[in-house]
């Protein structure tokens, strides 16, 4: 690896560290060979993730949706540089903080919920919504997207909702009890999504699917 | 304390019986027995609700008989009846239920219905010493991964269509597998014959998984590869493994890195598959302080034990379940349970 970098997060996929990039702090994400991978299975997933995550992210930047901004691709090491955002998770702030104010948390919800309008509204998917994957900027406390690693483009009302029904399952589990800011969510999701309607009747039709689901909703 | 577990939610009949020693603390626990008796239909099918409940209607009472036999008890040594709720098949659950709320009024015990899932997960736990690990539970009805958090088992990913094990069951039927000892016993072993990869679906959305579409992929090409000699049967089984387990391992690598958790228990009957545990090992071992807990098929595949390790754990806690309560359900999802007996 590069030198003077420092890991900050092991995750599913990749490792994340912390370096200088022409002159600059940057976030360099390192995707891995996965030893329990099948070679030919992982040579494929992964560089159809570096591409979709690149391609992902640069779509939402030039719409205007707070995301890391893209410094550099290299394509042969797997390894995707980007800019360096100071703050810290939404799952972090409601694990290491808990029993904000009704208003604050609120506050986060709508803004959450405002983002991911934004980012269905060009046709991007996230593919791994969760609490540790929204990121509050330390200076303004904006809710910032991270980690576009299983993310892709799609005008599916179908994708659109999965990505919705992903978010709450990670966000019940993770954090119980929060069901009224989940419902926050949405509603500003609601507002700002263009087929918010056709897409939230569709999160009620995952919602009953699978084989275990209980009788009671 | 000794507590009687019967199960028979799906295809195996377990009869188990357990003693926790409350003198010492933690209980010391003891295996008394663990016996099982399955039903295999016929190669190319799958086991119907109404053929199923009547293996366990043939089988039961005979097979608790053993179970005391070996553990050399009587009747009157058991604390309680533990059965399954559910989830599972309806018929079979309610077939080893009535054996369940009879051997109670005649014996005069209580009872208490265990969640099945819970009852591998507290098997597991019990078994490998894991404290607090990501579970992943895999079976032929059921595809969760699961952490413990404030009381309950909660379900951070699972299959959005058909379990892993039914996915691997069905495939077994289209090349015409033995049922016996079991279908995925019989792939994991003709996958070890295949060597070369085929190009499969691989469907992750986030820490969840879906199966149908590798299923039907497989299924529709399978005989015209056969037929051209392209693919062999043991390179689709290799194939169907190496990308499902793929995609179970990268979820679970998926919530622990989520949750910050080290530690992996594989529980349910697919998790007996060495190929699944090699894997979920390589994972482990690429992360920092990495552990995987595994159980033999004894502890794996469903069985008697883990409803009395359960359903002894709720009991202690006061638990039992009244009579009229004593209903089964073929839906019951795990985080539905109150884990009172958990720190």
């Amino acid at each position: 690896m590069i030198p003077d970098v420092q890991l900050i997060k092991q995750g599913a996929e990749a490792r994340v560290y912390l370096g200088p990039f022409c002159q600059r702090q940057a976030i360099i994400k390192e995707r891995f060979a996965k030893a329990y991978r099948h070679p030919t299975l992982d040579k494929k997933l992964t560089s159809r993730r570096v591409i979709q995550e690149a391609r992902c992210l640069y779509r939402c930047q030039k719409a205007l949706i707070d995301t890391p901004t893209v410094y550099l691709v290299d394509l042969d090491q797997s390894v995707i540089y980007m800019e360096y955002i100071p703050g810290i998770s939404v799952r972090d702030y409601l694990v290491t903080e808990p029993g904000q104010e009704a208003e604050a948390q609120h506050r986060v919800a709508v803004a959450i919920g405002k983002a991911l309008g934004a980012m269905h509204n060009i046709d991007v998917i996230h593919g791994d919504l969760t609490t540790s994957n929204l990121l509050m900027r330390e200076t303004s406390g904006a809710v910032v997207l991270i980690d576009f690693g299983l993310s892709y483009v799609s005008q599916l009302i179908e994708d659109k909702a999965v990505d919705l029904y992903v978010l709450e399952r990670a966000f019940v589990s993770t954090h119980p009890n929060t069901e009224v800011m989940f419902a926050q969510i949405l509603e500003a999701y609601g507002e700002s999504s263009k087929a918010s309607k056709q897409i939230l009747k569709k999160l009620e039709d995952v919602r009953l699917r699978g084989r275990k689901r209980s009788m009671l909703g | 304390m000794i507590a009687l577990g019967l199960e028979g939610s799906a295809n195996k009949l377990g009869i188990g019986l357990i003693r926790h020693d409350m003198s010492t603390t933690p209980p010391t626990v003891t295996i008394l027995s663990n016996v099982r008796h399955t039903y295999h239909p016929p190669p190319g099918e799958g086991f119907l609700p109404k053929d199923t409940a009547q293996h366990h209607r043939a089988h039961i009472l005979e097979l608790i008989r053993n179970a005391l036999d070996e553990a050399k008890i009587t009747p009157k040594d058991i604390s309680v009846i533990c059965f399954t709720k559910g989830p599972g098949m309806g018929g079979p659950l309610t077939s080893v239920a009535t054996v369940a709320r009879t051997l109670a009024l005649m014996w005069n015990k209580e009872l208490v219905g265990v969640n099945h899932c819970v009852g591998h997960i507290e098997m597991g736990r019990q078994i490998t010493g894991a404290q607090n690990p990501v579970v992943l539970y895999v079976s032929g009805g059921n595809t969760q991964v699961i952490a413990y958090a404030e009381k309950r088992y909660r379900i951070f990913g699972e299959a959005l269509d058909i379990a892993v094990g039914n996915c691997l069951d069905r495939f077994a039927r289209v090349l015409n597998l033995p049922n016996d000892p079991a279908p995925g016993y019989n792939i994991e072993q003709l996958a070890k014959k295949g060597t070369k990869l085929i190009d499969l679906p691989y469907t992750v959305k986030g820490m969840d998984v879906s199966f149908s579409g590798v299923l039907s992929y497989i299924e529709a090409n399978a005989k015209a590869w056969l037929a051209s000699g392209e693919y062999t049967a043991a390179d689709m089984c290799f194939s169907l493994q190496e990308t499902v387990f793929a995609m179970l391992v990268e979820t679970t690598e998926r919530a622990m890195a989520h949750i910050g958790s080290r530690e992996v228990l594989i529980v349910g009957g697919v998790g007996c598959n060495m190929r699944l545990q090699e894997m979920m090992g390589q994972m482990a071992e690429q992360r920092e302080g990495g552990m995987v807990y595994a159980t033999d098929e004894r502890f794996c595949i469903d069985n008697g034990i883990m409803i009395a390790q359960a359903g002894m754990l709720a009991y202690q806690t006061g638990y039992t379940t009244p009579l009229d309560k004593t209903w089964c359900t073929q839906r019951f999802r795990t985080d539905e349970v109150f884990a009172a007996w958990r720190e």
